[in-house]
């Protein structure tokens, strides 16, 4: 067996690689990208295949693929390496549609590489030159992305360089992240941590913390999120493009002009939201990419605070002090337990209502069930929601004087329900909101709205009547079978 | 090939038996005993004739601090619980166990895995991997490129890069590990029989040569069982009580 030495790290007389190269069983079909850092090759497998692969490994024979190969700028760039090596790391490590799926990976003692799934569709990178984009465009794009990076937190990944060059949509239009080179896994080995004394990031949109060398919150990818947000509503940089640290750390004391100063349309709940995104301090941001793909998706239900309003830039004295506070300043997020305790700490609880059905005992237990999950997590944000049934055919009809009658009166059902917990554990600062779905399917409608939200547990009451349930089949226990997250069905 | 490394089984037969069985059910096809057969615990022959079995089968063995202590006698130097605990050990073990212990090798070498109780740099003198000035020492010290450890009984990954900088990390049970080619690696996998990170269950490491990934386990055991032996016997009390609080 082959004994390697550290002195292998730049292959020894390496053959460039052109299209038709075989490489471990993998053959380059056609360059299809040269980035900063790395070829992209799309390959085919001849001959089995080989390097190094999980043990695990099914992938489908007719998956698109592609290979990574590091552009290595002689010995002196342990930036490529050691960001090639995270990322040869952490991509086996993630799951999901929100990623592309790893096939393969090739050593630096040989010829180093990822193969992985190709996603076809275009990357945010070019849509940045049409900024501003529609209004409705932004929101679009801020909940796709917002919840592919909460699957990818709750994956104890923090991302660490979100921009639209690594965001990737597939057909369905499903968000993908790219470019795992400066992440974080909490699970993994961070073999960047102590590597370098620079910040690391993309200067527009690198977090505060980052700044400050905090590699584990994963606030810092809404921040960027919200930088990119900014970016697409305003059509300029909140904090310019820095290049020093220096240029860097302005973004600790300097806050960015309201995109309502920049753009008359925005309407004062997108403020909210971006400026919420920006905050310096990671905990008055949103706390979790679902609760921000929550509030992107049901503006009516985003409270609307000073944020909202702002019309300028805080004036100089306000900078001066913020500055003098910055000088030095380490970074005061509250210390975690880990990049997805983060996420679960700020859980999104659904209390899906029957207001106009159940009775009231079931009413009350739902309620006190719903207290006792809220209670232990002051993070968690609690959706009521209630269906409204509709007939399959016919839609149209139904959003009319009666129809909008009936959605009123079940929001007023919902928000009775809800304000004894409301006004007990002081929920009305924007951790409650309020929503009637329509549709033909109570329980088609109500895991949907789960999905959708990333809710981590859903409490409902169980059908009491037992001639009901017969003839209409049980709600919940649908519900129980079809979610993907928890599901609590109270009895009376 | 998946190898199964387990270290610092300290006679604790429950501990050892429930991290084979693991083992088994996660496709281990080779084992290797990184020393520490014997000492602390209650069961120490029973733990021995296993891992001699093992290694008549073709499984991987190297000698502990422990091992060599009772397969040499207690010296007079040693704190007399450590003297005690070496003369009952002694007193269990028949004459073929004790040459066993006295026969095992250092080091072990498989591929470019290297097999140590202690560290590389000086494997008899028992220096303990405490940090990461210890473990770029040992990983130095050999051209291995994946040592495995025991001594240490808290589980612990350190990582050398080809630029000299090194890293450490505390895992996380299950989570495969790539072991990437790239880097130096120097595992402890954490102790079987006698737990001290605050958890009470077993530790070994699993390696997959094929993947390149390592992956720490821990397996819950009946250490009530173990502590019962060792408090039965009339060895030291503290012995029996650290292995519920693992510490």
């Amino acid at each position: 067996m082959e004994t390697e030495t550290d002195s292998t790290l730049e292959p020894a007389n390496r053959a460039p690689l052109a299209a038709g190269t075989i490489v471990d069983g993998w053959q380059l079909e056609e360059k299809l990208h040269t980035g900063g850092m790395a070829h992209l090759w799309r390959v085919t497998r001849v001959s089995g295949g080989s390097g190094t692969e999980p043990a695990s490994n099914d992938v489908p024979a007719d998956l698109p693929l592609i290979m990574k190969v590091p552009r290595i700028m002689g010995g002196e760039d342990p930036a490529s390496i050691v960001g090639f090596e995270v990322e040869q790391m952490i991509l086996p490590a993630l799951q999901g549609p929100h990623v592309p799926r790893f096939v393969a990976r090739g050593d630096f003692s040989r010829e180093p590489y990822i193969v992985m799934e190709r996603i076809d569709g275009p990357s945010l990178r070019a849509r940045l030159d049409e900024a501003p984009l529609a209004i409705d465009e932004v929101i679009e794009i801020g909940s796709r992305v917002a919840t592919a990076l909460h699957e990818l937190h709750r994956q104890h990944l923090v991302h660490l360089d979100v921009k639209p060059s690594n965001i990737v949509f597939r057909a369905d239009g499903t968000a993908v992240m790219v470019d795992f080179g400066l992440s974080h896994h909490d699970r993994l080995p961070d073999l960047l941590d102590e590597e370098f004394s620079l910040p690391m990031g993309t200067g527009p949109y690198i977090s505060p913390e980052q700044v400050q060398y905090v590699r584990d919150d994963p606030r810092s990818d809404l921040f960027a999120l919200g930088v990119m947000l900014y970016h697409f509503t305003t059509g300029q940089r909140p904090f310019g493009s820095p290049v020093t640290v220096r240029g860097l750390r302005r973004r600790l004391y300097v806050d960015p002009i309201p995109p309502r100063a920049l753009r008359a349309d925005c309407p004062p709940w997108l403020q909210e939201v971006i400026l919420k995104c920006l905050e310096v301090k990671a905990e008055r941001r949103w706390q979790s990419g679902a609760q921000l793909a929550l509030a992107l998706q049901d503006p009516t239900q985003v409270p609307l605070t000073a944020r909202a309003q702002r019309a300028h830039v805080s004036n100089a004295f306000q900078r001066l002090k913020r500055w003098f506070f910055a000088i030095g300043a380490e970074p005061q997020t509250s210390p975690l337990e880990g990049v997805t305790s983060q996420v679960m700490r700020s859980p999104i609880v659904m209390a899906a209502i029957d207001v106009d059905q159940a009775s009231g005992e079931l009413l009350d237990r739902l309620r006190e069930t719903v207290r006792r999950i809220v209670v232990t997590e002051p993070g968690a944000r609690l959706a009521c929601v209630s269906v409204m049934k509709t007939a399959r055919i016919g839609m149209d009809e139904l959003v009319d004087a009666a129809g909008q009658s009936v959605h009123v009166k079940q929001l007023v059902g919902l928000k009775h329900w809800a304000r004894p917990i409301s006004k007990q554990l002081n929920l009305e600062d924007g951790r409650l909101t309020f929503h009637v779905l329509e549709a033909p399917d109570a329980a088609t409608a109500i895991v949907e709205f789960a999905a959708r939200n990333q809710v981590d547990q859903i409490v409902m009451g169980a059908r009491g009547n037992s001639t009901l349930r017969r003839y209409l089949g049980s709600v919940s226990s649908q519900v129980v079978a079809q979610a993907d997250c928890t599901v609590t069905v109270v009895r009376a | 090939m998946k190898i199964a490394v387990i270290t610092d089984l300290h006679a604790n037969r429950e501990a050892v038996q429930a991290v084979l069985e693991h083992a088994a059910a996660q496709g281990a096809q080779h084992h290797a005993f990184v020393g520490d057969f014997v000492g602390y615990g209650g069961d120490p022959a029973w733990v021995v004739d296993c891992v001699r079995q093992h290694v008549e089968g073709g499984a991987t063995a190297v000698m502990g601090n422990h091992d060599a202590a009772v397969a040499q006698g207690a010296r007079r130097t040693m704190r007399a619980e450590a003297r005690f605990v070496i003369d009952w050990t002694r007193e269990r073990l028949d004459a073929g166990q004790l040459d066993f212990l006295d026969r095992l090798p250092m080091t072990h070498e498989r591929g470019d895995l290297l097999f140590v109780h202690a560290n590389a740099y000086a494997p008899p003198e028992w220096g303990y991997v405490e940090g990461k000035s210890e473990a770029v020492r040992s990983l130095l010290a050999t051209r291995q490129r994946i040592t495995f450890c025991g001594h240490m009984h808290e589980p612990m990954l350190y990582h050398l890069s080809a630029t000299g900088k090194s890293g450490s990390f505390v895992p996380v049970a299950g989570e495969a590990i790539p072991l990437l080619a790239s880097r130096r690696w120097l595992v402890i996998p954490g102790s079987a029989g006698q737990p001290r990170d605050g958890n009470p269950a077993a530790c070994y490491a699993l390696y997959d040569e094929d993947a390149a990934e390592l992956t720490y386990w821990r397996v819950p055991y009946d250490h009530e069982a173990a502590m019962a032996k060792i408090r039965a016997a009339g060895l030291p009390q503290s012995l029996a009580a650290r292995l519920a609080d693992g510490n």
